[in-house]
C-alpha cells in the first residue's frame, strides 16, 4: 500500500487543483458582472442586464463549488499536515485568519443579495451588493496569496525551538515573492475568466444565438483578454526573476538546467532524465535561457547538480512550466486576433469563433500548470529553505488515507463533469429565446 | 500565568465558542430544512429552499470561522482533534460538499436531474447532521475509543440530527405558510421529542463518564445557580409545547415563538457543555493554555477581529431584514 506520505500530497493536491479552478473563475467574473451591471446603469441598454442574469448564474454555481471545496481546504490542514501548523502556525494562522474575517464573510453575505435580492433592494444597492462581493474575492485572493508567497520566500519571522515566531508582519504579509504572485494570479483570474466568457459566448453564437447579450459579451471577453496577456507576459517575466533570485533551484528545474553553466541555452523541448541527469532529445536555443534570466547571454545560471538532494523533481516542473507559456502565448495570438475582427467585422470569423470554443478552459489549464510549477518546484520543502514536506504529515492509518484520497478524487470527478454539464445546457437554453426574434429579422419574417 | 498568555487564548476560546454556537443555530436551521425535506413534493421541497436560500452561504461561512479560529490560536489542538476525527470529518465534508452543490445545480440544471439534486441536498444534509453528533459524542467522551464511546458517538449522532431538524421546522414555521406550515409544526412537535431524549441522555452520561464534570455540576453552592439552566429549558419547551397545541392562530400570530424557544434551548445546552469543559479544548488533555499560538500571533489577529466581526454582526441582522418575512420563490431576476 503507498505510504501515507504519498497519499496526503496526492489528496491535498487534488483538493487544491480542485479548489483553485473555482475562484480562478469567481474572482475576475465577478468583476465583470459589476462592469455589467454599470453599463446597464449607464445605458440603460438591455443586453448588459441580460448579459449579467445570465453569467450571475454561472457565477453563482462556481462559488457554490469553489466555497465547499476550500471549506475541504481548511480541514485538510489538521488532517493531513499536523506538523504544518505545529511548526508555522503562529505566521499561517493570522493570514489564514484575515482571509476569513475579512473576505469570506463580505462574500457569503452579500452574496445573498447580490444573487436574489435585486427585487428586494434598490438598484443602487444591489450594484453595491455586487461590487462587495467583487472586492471580497480579491482580498480573499490577497491573503491567501501572502500566505502562499510566505511559503515560497519566507521573511519577517525567527525560529525558536523549531517553532517560527512572528517579529515583523509588514514583511510576513509584503514578503519577497508576494507583490508578483497576486499580480501574476490576478491577471490570470482575468484571463481565465475573459476566455471563459469568450469561449461560451462564441459557442451561444455558433449555436445561432444572434442577440445583442451574446454580442457584448463576446466583445468584453476578447477585448478584456488582449489587453491583460501582454500584461501577463510582463509580469510572468519578472516573476521568474524574483524566482531566480530566491529560488534557484526551482529555475534551475523550470529550465532543464543539470550543470551550472554560464551561457545556458533555452529548452524549447527536452524529456529531462533524473537517472543520468541530463536531457534527452533536446532541442535549444543556444544562450537563451541565460538572456533572458540575466538580462545577458553569458550570465551564469546554477544547475540542478549543487542543490543535489534538495532540488524538486524536475519532469513535472520543466513540462508544466512550458504548458502554461504554450497557452499563454497562444492566448497572445488568439485573443489580439479575434479582437482585431471585432473591431474591423463586429464578429471574429467562423474558424476563430471555433478556436474560442476550444480555448474556453485554457484559463484552467494555465492556471493549474502554474500553480505545479510553483508547488511542486518548491518541494521538498514545505516552507523553502526551512521545513520539509517529509516532516509534517499526519500519522493516520494509510488505509484511511487511501479511502479518503479516492473518494474525494471521485466525487471531484463527478462534480467537475456535472458543473461542464450544466454551464452548457445553461448557454444551450438560453439560445432558442433570444435565437427566434433575431432569426426573424435576418430572415425578414415578424410574429 | 498573568497577563496576555493568560487572556489572549481565554478571549479566543470565548470567540470560537460563539463562532461554534451561532453556526450550530443558524447553520443548523438550514440543515434542518434539508434533512426535513419530503422527496415525494416536489412543490414543497421548493418553497422550503426558498426559504434558505439568500442564507445558508453565510451561514455555513461560520464553521469556517469556528474551525479557522481553532486552527488559528490554537494549532495543535486543531491537529489532535481532528486527527482523532479523521474519517467523521471527512463524512461530515463529503455531506457539505453535497449540500453545497446541489443547493445551486438543482436550480439550473435540466429539469429531469433536480430530483436527484434534491435527493443529493437531503443526504447531504442527513450525512453532515449525523457526522456532526457522532464527532460531538466522540469529543465529550474524550478521545477514550472502545465501544461505549462509539454507542454513545452514534446516540449523539441521531440526536444532533433530530436538534437540527427540530430547529430547521420551526423556522419553517415562521418562514412558511398554509399546508406546509402545519406540516412542518407536526414535525417540530415529533423532533422536538427527540432532542428531549438527547439533552436528558447527555446529561446523564456527561457526569457519569467524567468525575470532573460530575465535580462541576454537584458541588454546592454553584449547584443552585447552575440549575437554572436545565429549569430554563423546560419553560421552554412547555412555552413550545402549549403554543403548537392551538395552532395555526389567526393572522400568523407568533409564529416566531417556536423558532425563539428552539434557539434558546440550543443556547442553554451549549452554555452547559462549554462549562463542563472549560478550559480545555481536548477533554482531560490539553487545555487552552497548553494549545495556544504565541500572543504575538493572537494579537495580531485580536485587531483584526474587533474590527470585523462587529461588522459581520451588523450586516448579518441587515441580510435577514431584507430576506425578512414570508419565503418566496427565488429568482436571479
Ligand atoms: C492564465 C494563467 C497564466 C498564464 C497565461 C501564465 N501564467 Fe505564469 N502562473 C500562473 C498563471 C499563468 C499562476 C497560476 O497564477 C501562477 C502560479 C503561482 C503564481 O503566483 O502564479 C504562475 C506561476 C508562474 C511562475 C512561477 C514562479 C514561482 O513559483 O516562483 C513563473 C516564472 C511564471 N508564472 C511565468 C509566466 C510566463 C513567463 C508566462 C508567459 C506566457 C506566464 N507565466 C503565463
Ligand atoms: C495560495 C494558496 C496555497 C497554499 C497555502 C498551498 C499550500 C500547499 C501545501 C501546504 C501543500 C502540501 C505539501 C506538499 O505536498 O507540497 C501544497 C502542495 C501542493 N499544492 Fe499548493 N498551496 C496553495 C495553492 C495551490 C494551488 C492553487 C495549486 C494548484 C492549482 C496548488 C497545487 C499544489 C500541488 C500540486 C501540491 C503537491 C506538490 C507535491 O506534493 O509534489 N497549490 N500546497
Ligand atoms: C490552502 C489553500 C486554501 C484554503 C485553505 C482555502 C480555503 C477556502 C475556504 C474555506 C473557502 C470557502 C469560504 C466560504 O465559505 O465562503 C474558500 C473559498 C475561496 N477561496 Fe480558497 N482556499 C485556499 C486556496 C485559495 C487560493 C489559492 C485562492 C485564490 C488565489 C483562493 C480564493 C478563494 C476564493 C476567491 C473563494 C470564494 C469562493 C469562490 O470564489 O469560489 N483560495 N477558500
Amino acid at each position: 500500500m503507498p505510504d501515507v506520505f504519498m497519499l496526503s500530497r496526492i489528496q491535498f493536491a487534488a483538493n487544491i487543483t480542485f479548489h483553485i479552478l473555482f475562484p480562478t473563475i469567481t474572482i475576475a467574473l465577478c468583476w465583470l458582472l459589476l462592469f455589467f451591471k454599470l453599463r446597464h446603469n449607464k445605458t440603460g441598454n438591455q443586453a448588459w442586464l441580460d448579459a449579467y442574469r445570465f453569467w450571475v448564474k454561472v457565477f453563482a454555481l462556481s462559488f457554490a463549488l469553489g466555497v465547499v471545496s476550500g471549506i475541504t481546504m481548511s480541514f485538510q490542514f489538521g488532517t493531513n499536515w499536523p506538523g504544518y501548523m505545529e511548526t508555522v502556525g503562529n505566521i499561517a494562522g493570522p493570514l489564514l485568519g484575515y482571509e476569513v474575517l475579512t473576505a469570506f464573510f463580505l462574500e457569503a453575505t452579500f452574496l445573498g443579495i447580490m444573487l436574489y435580492g435585486s427585487g428586494r433592494v434598490s438598484n443602487r444597492l444591489h450594484t453595491i451588493a455586487t461590487a462587495l462581493v467583487a472586492v471580497g474575492t480579491s482580498l480573499s485572493a490577497f491573503w491567501i496569496l501572502s500566505l502562499n508567497s510566505w511559503m515560497q520566500t519566507p521573511a519577517g519571522f525567527e525560529m525558536r525551538d523549531g517553532v517560527a515566531y512572528p517579529v515583523n508582519w509588514w514583511a510576513i504579509i509584503f514578503n519577497p515573492s508576494m507583490p508578483y504572485r497576486v499580480t501574476h494570479m490576478l491577471l490570470a483570474s482575468g484571463l481565465t475568466a475573459s476566455f471563459f466568457v469568450a469561449g461560451i459566448s462564441a459557442y451561444r453564437l455558433l449555436k445561432g444565438d444572434l442577440s445583442d447579450e451574446v454580442r457584448v459579451s463576446l466583445k468584453t471577453g476578447v477585448y478584456l483578454a488582449a489587453l491583460l496577456i501582454p500584461l501577463q507576459i510582463f509580469a510572468g517575466d519578472l516573476h521568474g526573476l524574483n524566482t531566480f533570485k530566491h529560488q534557484p533551484a526551482k529555475v534551475a528545474a523550470m529550465e532543464g538546467v543539470w550543470e551550472t553553466e554560464a551561457g545556458a541555452p533555452l529548452q524549447l523541448f527536452a524529456l529531462p532524465n533524473s537517472e543520468t541527469r541530463r536531457n534527452d532529445y533536446s532541442l535549444s536555443i543556444p544562450r537563451g535561457a541565460s538572456w533572458i534570466l540575466t538580462h545577458s547571454p553569458d550570465g551564469e545560471i546554477r544547475g540542478l547538480n549543487e542543490f543535489e538532494g534538495e532540488h524538486p523533481p524536475v519532469a513535472p516542473v520543466f513540462w508544466a512550466f512550458r504548458v502554461m507559456v504554450g497557452i499563454g502565448l497562444l492566448m497572445l495570438l488568439v485573443s489580439w486576433s479575434c479582437s482585431w475582427q471585432v473591431w474591423r467585422r463586429g464578429q471574429p470569423g467562423a474558424l476563430w469563433l471555433k478556436a474560442l470554443v476550444m480555448m474556453t478552459f485554457s484559463g484552467w489549464l494555465a492556471t493549474v500548470a502554474g500553480w505545479y510549477v510553483t508547488e511542486i518546484g518548491r518541494q521538498p520543502f514545505m516552507v523553502y529553505g526551512l521545513v520539509k514536506t517529509a516532516d509534517l504529515v499526519t500519522d493516520t492509518a494509510s488505509g484511511n488515507v487511501l479511502f479518503t484520497a479516492v473518494t474525494y478524487v471521485t466525487v471531484y470527478l463527478v462534480l467537475i463533469v456535472a458543473f461542464l454539464h450544466t454551464l452548457f445546457y445553461l448557454a444551450r437554453k438560453a439560445v432558442p429565446k433570444a435565437a427566434e426574434p433575431a432569426n426573424a429579422k435576418l430572415t425578414g419574417v415578424t410574429s | 500565568m498573568t497577563g496576555e498568555a493568560y487572556w489572549l487564548p481565554v478571549i479566543f476560546i470565548l470567540l470560537m465558542g460563539l463562532a461554534i454556537l451561532i453556526y450550530a443555530v443558524l447553520d443548523g436551521f438550514d440543515l434542518g430544512v434539508g434533512i426535513l425535506m419530503p422527496m415525494d413534493n416536489p412543490e414543497a421541497r421548493h418553497l422550503m429552499i426558498a426559504s434558505i436560500g439568500p442564507f445558508w452561504d453565510a451561514n455555513e461561512t461560520w464553521l469556517v470561522l469556528a474551525v479557522g479560529l481553532l486552527l488559528i490560536a490554537f494549532p495543535s489542538a486543531h491537529s489532535q482533534v481532528l486527527g482523532y476525527l479523521y474519517l467523521p470529518a471527512f463524512f461530515l465534508l463529503l455531506g457539505l460538499i453535497l449540500r453545497g452543490v446541489a443547493f445551486d445545480f438543482r436550480a439550473k440544471a435540466h429539469a429531469a436531474f433536480q430530483q436527484r439534486w434534491d435527493l443529493c441536498f437531503k443526504s447531504g444534509s442527513v450525512i453532515a447532521a449525523l457526522s456532526q453528533g457522532y464527532m460531538l459524542g466522540i469529543y465529550v467522551t474524550g478521545f477514550e475509543g472502545g465501544w461505549l464511546s462509539v454507542a454513545f458517538g452514534l446516540l449523539s449522532a441521531v440526536c444532533v440530527t433530530a436538534a437540527y431538524a427540530f430547529i430547521g421546522a420551526c423556522w419553517l414555521v415562521r418562514k412558511t405558510e398554509g399546508e406546509l406550515q402545519l406540516w412542518a409544526a407536526k414535525r417540530a412537535k415529533l423532533t422536538a421529542v427527540w432532542m428531549m431524549i438527547g439533552i436528558a441522555s447527555v446529561s446523564l452520561v456527561n457526569p457519569m463518564m467524567s468525575p470532573e464534570v460530575f465535580d462541576k455540576w454537584f458541588t454546592l453552592p454553584q449547584a443552585f445557580l447552575l440549575l437554572l439552566i436545565p429549569f430554563i429549558c423546560a419553560v421552554l419547551f412547555t412555552v413550545f409545547f402549549i403554543y403548537l397545541a392551538q395552532f395555526p392562530y389567526k393572522g400568523d400570530f407568533g409564529s416566531w415563538v417556536p423558532f425563539a424557544c428552539a434557539v434558546g434551548i440550543f443556547v442553554l445546552c451549549f452554555q452547559a457543555l462549554a462549562y463542563s469543559y472549560f478550559p480545555y479544548v481536548v477533554p482531560g488533555q490539553v487545555t487552552v493554555w497548553e494549545a495556544a499560538s504565541a500572543p504575538e500571533s493572537l494579537k495580531f489577529i485580536l485587531y483584526g477581529a474587533l474590527v470585523v466581526l462587529p461588522a459581520i454582526v451588523i450586516y448579518t441582522v441587515f441580510v435577514y431584514r431584507v430576506f425578512g418575512g414570508k419565503a418566496q420563490s427565488l429568482s436571479y431576476d
